[in-house]
């Protein structure tokens, strides 16, 4: 009896000694469901830490939420896709610079059967003004991501108070983007996706793009490191290191090679200007 | 601790004084003013039907129940906390998931006797009782009537002053009501105080010198054994008397 | 029917290939929760056992809240934890967030009340059968606690893998403080949900199986060992 005691004992020290164990050159990015569930980041992370030794620790939310990680000091560096927010994040003085890194685009996702009859046209506000009028139903993230900002966005510009328009035919799901498109597999409904996420989606379902092509979906990611004057413990040359080598040519040429089905998924972009 | 009190002899534990002590349960009158005297040595059995509020006067003599009203005075009073130098045994004893050994072992340890000398008081205590062969099994895997001998041996090491026995044999077959008999005869004659409570008359004539008839929590008589039987001297105990089995 | 086949397909060539990042995630799991079990045994049990044989003010009011607290959501308990831990918190200074120790905390915290409040039950119907033997043996409420215990420790058994499941299955806290960091902080159900999220329903149902076996294993274990047992000591 003794003895099962202090066995148990002994076992517990060992197990509690498991703790987190040494791995001290790393980085935390809070980062967006888009470029963890498209696979990037697990294709380009490997290349990176083989280069230098530091490890990326990816935390995926969506953009809103990815920013609110930063601001508490909890990640490093943000690599987020939402210009207006990030702007905001740098006004704040929580970001040290943004850095265009890449882009992809947003497409319109809708049942093949398309009541709306929005197939086929390039006009995604055109697209988006059909649906509300035929009250197909809509699935929208509702999390303040990147892509939901986006769809508020277009919402606006076809002059649609999306608040007002609101009926049951609008689902706010308040989810990530994989489970907005599982929701919408499953009703049959239209929603933004981007295009990323939806290239790496399996259950697809009834559903197939609608609407692409339109200048209005474009999606631009952008990366800063968090600002080590507010949040003293962030990684600042680890950080920047990693900011350095996204926006190097080597960086830029790796996450032009990630590809589904020969198919491209981000389109680097970090010499260009005013994006 | 040096304060003129020899630690090696302390004062006895006994007489064990009652005076008018009365329990109730709500509003029910379970002892009803019952004052007593036992002395060192005695033999007592606690006779009465049912209800009578037997198994309540033990349990009030030990201390496991406090008094609603009245006295229950110990000629030396306990240390709170310490060792007891009073035990009972129940009709069902409560065994510890661990081998016979290590329930003794187990009684001793709470009795504050030094580990080192925790075995070998246990295997003279089990070697008492007869189950020497035993002291490795688990308690609960044996008979009934040996884990009533497993209770007593515990009972031995602790070596008390005055022991309780509230119904021992009850659930027990002749076989092994006798081994306990023997066990607590031999108990007596080690020099403890005994106090049983039983329902078995012959078994109240073999170990009770003294009889307490008990009725209704009042008691009614204390008798010699041998005359009690013969004469009791109130109505409701020649009642009871005639109403039960004669063995 | 189809996607239960399919998902059966892809937990069995998981298993056969004994994918080494399964295996990675498989252990992480096991140990976070393990460790968190132990953590909440050695709280829970003493603290369940000590409020059934004492008696003091408040010990219903307690009791009731360690019941309800058995039900509490642990997306709460993450979100408490997160706050705690983030860098903002009282105790950012430790820079545990995003870490196994994190896990280890937020599942400790979700089940230590389960563990005390099913404890308290059956040490406490134990105390009744037990406590005229023990006071008659001179056992203070203080040293009853350890001994009925010890002394249920088949039944306990139970309790400790109802607390063991309660931690291994659950996704919303590891989710919270784990941050679902591949190679670091992913385990089984935070795998399961992100798997669900990439729409590959199959692959998400297959680690369930997965899950599910492992935890049927554990409790198959935990029986044969106490029915051993308990025939032993009875």
């Amino acid at each position: 009896m003794v003895i099962t005691r202090r066995t148990l004992l002994a076992l517990l020290a060992a197990l509690a000694a498991f703790g987190a164990q040494a791995q001290d050159r790393f980085i935390t990015v809070a980062s967006t469901t888009s470029t963890e569930q498209s696979g990037l980041f697990g294709y380009i992370l490997p290349i990176f830490e083989k280069k230098t030794g530091i490890q990326v620790r990816v935390v995926a939310l969506g953009t809103g939420q990815a920013l609110d990680l930063a601001r508490r000091g909890d990640a490093d560096v943000a690599f987020v896709h939402a210009r207006a927010a990030e702007e905001k994040f740098l006004a704040e003085g929580q970001g040290v610079r943004r850095f265009p890194v890449m882009f992809n685009d947003f497409v319109l996702i809708g049942p093949k059967g398309d009541p709306a009859k929005v197939a086929g046209g390039r006009d995604i506000v055109e697209a988006l003004k059909k649906i509300q009028a035929s009250q197909a139903p809509f699935v929208s993230r509702g999390d303040k991501s990147g892509t939901h900002m986006a769809e508020l966005d277009l919402w606006k510009t076809a002059g649609i108070e999306i608040d007002k328009a609101k009926g049951a035919w609008y689902r706010d799901t308040g989810q990530g983007m994989g489970p907005a498109l599982n929701t919408a597999a499953s009703m049959n409904a239209y929603l933004l996706a981007d295009r990323a996420t939806w290239l790496a989606f399996k259950n697809r379902g009834d559903l197939a793009i609608l609407v692409e092509g339109d200048k209005r979906l474009y999606n631009q990611y952008g990366v800063m490191l968090v600002n080590p004057d507010k949040h003293p413990t962030v990684k600042k040359d680890l950080g920047q290191a990693f900011i350095d080598w996204l926006v190097s040519p080597e960086g830029q040429k790796t996450i032009g090679d990630y590809r589904i089905g020969g198919e491209q998924l981000f389109f680097p972009n970090a010499g260009q200007a005013g994006v | 601790m040096t304060a003129g009190v020899d630690m090696r002899a302390p004062l006895s534990l006994l007489p064990l004084r009652l005076d008018q002590v009365v329990f109730e349960v709500g509003t029910r009158r379970i002892i009803d003013g019952v004052s007593l005297r036992l002395d060192p040595g005695a033999r007592i059995v606690i006779l009465g039907p049912n209800g009578a509020g037997k198994s309540v006067l033990l349990r009030l003599c030990h201390g496991l129940l406090a008094p609603t009203a009245g006295t229950i005075a110990w000629n030396a009073a306990e240390v709170a906390g310490g060792a007891r130098r009073q035990a009972m045994v129940f009709q069902r004893p409560v065994l510890l998931r661990r081998s016979a050994l290590g329930n003794v072992a187990y009684a001793l340890k709470l009795a504050g006797v030094p580990r080192e000398q925790r075995r070998e008081r246990a295997v003279e205590a089990l070697r008492k009782v007869g189950l020497e062969g035993q002291g490795r099994h688990s308690a609960r895997v044996l008979s009934g009537g040996e884990q009533q001998r497993l209770a007593l041996a515990r009972v031995w090491a602790l070596r008390p002053e005055v022991l309780f026995l509230d119904e021992p044999t009850a659930s027990l077959d002749p076989g092994a009501t006798h081994e306990i008999e023997n066990v607590i005869s031999a108990l007596h004659a080690a020099g403890t105080t005994t106090v049983m409570v039983t329902h078995n008359l012959g078994q109240a004539r073999r170990l009770g010198d003294d009889i307490l008839f008990l009725h209704q929590g009042r008691l009614l008589e204390r008798t010699p054994a041998d005359r009690f039987f013969k004469h009791p001297s109130s109505s409701e105990a020649a009642t009871f008397l005639e109403g039960e089995l004669p063995w | 029917m189809n996607s239960v086949a399919d998902a059966a397909g892809a937990a069995f060539g998981l298993i056969v290939v004994a994918d080494p990042k399964l295996v990675g995630i498989v252990l992480l799991s096991l140990r976070v929760s393990v460790t968190a079990v132990l953590i909440g045994c050695v709280v829970g049990l003493p603290l369940g056992a000590a409020i059934a044989v004492n008696e003091f003010r408040g010990r219903r009011a307690l009791i009731v809240i360690l019941n309800s607290l058995m039900g509490l959501p642990s997306v709460v308990v993450g979100l408490v934890v997160y706050l705690l831990l983030s860098r903002a918190g009282p105790l950012g200074a430790l820079g545990i967030l995003f870490t196994p120790t994190a896990m280890v905390i937020a599942q400790s915290i979700l089940i230590t009340p389960t563990l005390a409040a099913l404890s308290r039950q059956v040490v406490g119907d134990a105390w009744q059968e037990y406590r005229e033997q023990l006071r008659s043996l001179g056992e203070t409420r203080l040293g009853a606690a350890p001994t009925l215990l010890w002394d249920l420790r088949f039944s306990l058994v139970t309790i400790v893998l109802a607390g063991f499941g309660r931690a291994a299955s659950e996704v919303g806290a590891v989710m919270i403080v784990g941050g679902n960091i591949d190679g670091v902080t992913r385990v089984m159900t935070t795998t399961i949900a992100l798997e669900t999220s990439k729409g590959d329903l199959p692959l998400a149902l297959g680690l369930g199986f997965i899950l599910l076996f492992i935890v049927l294993a554990l409790n198959a274990c935990a029986y044969v060992i106490k029915e051993t047992a308990q025939r032993r000591y009875g």
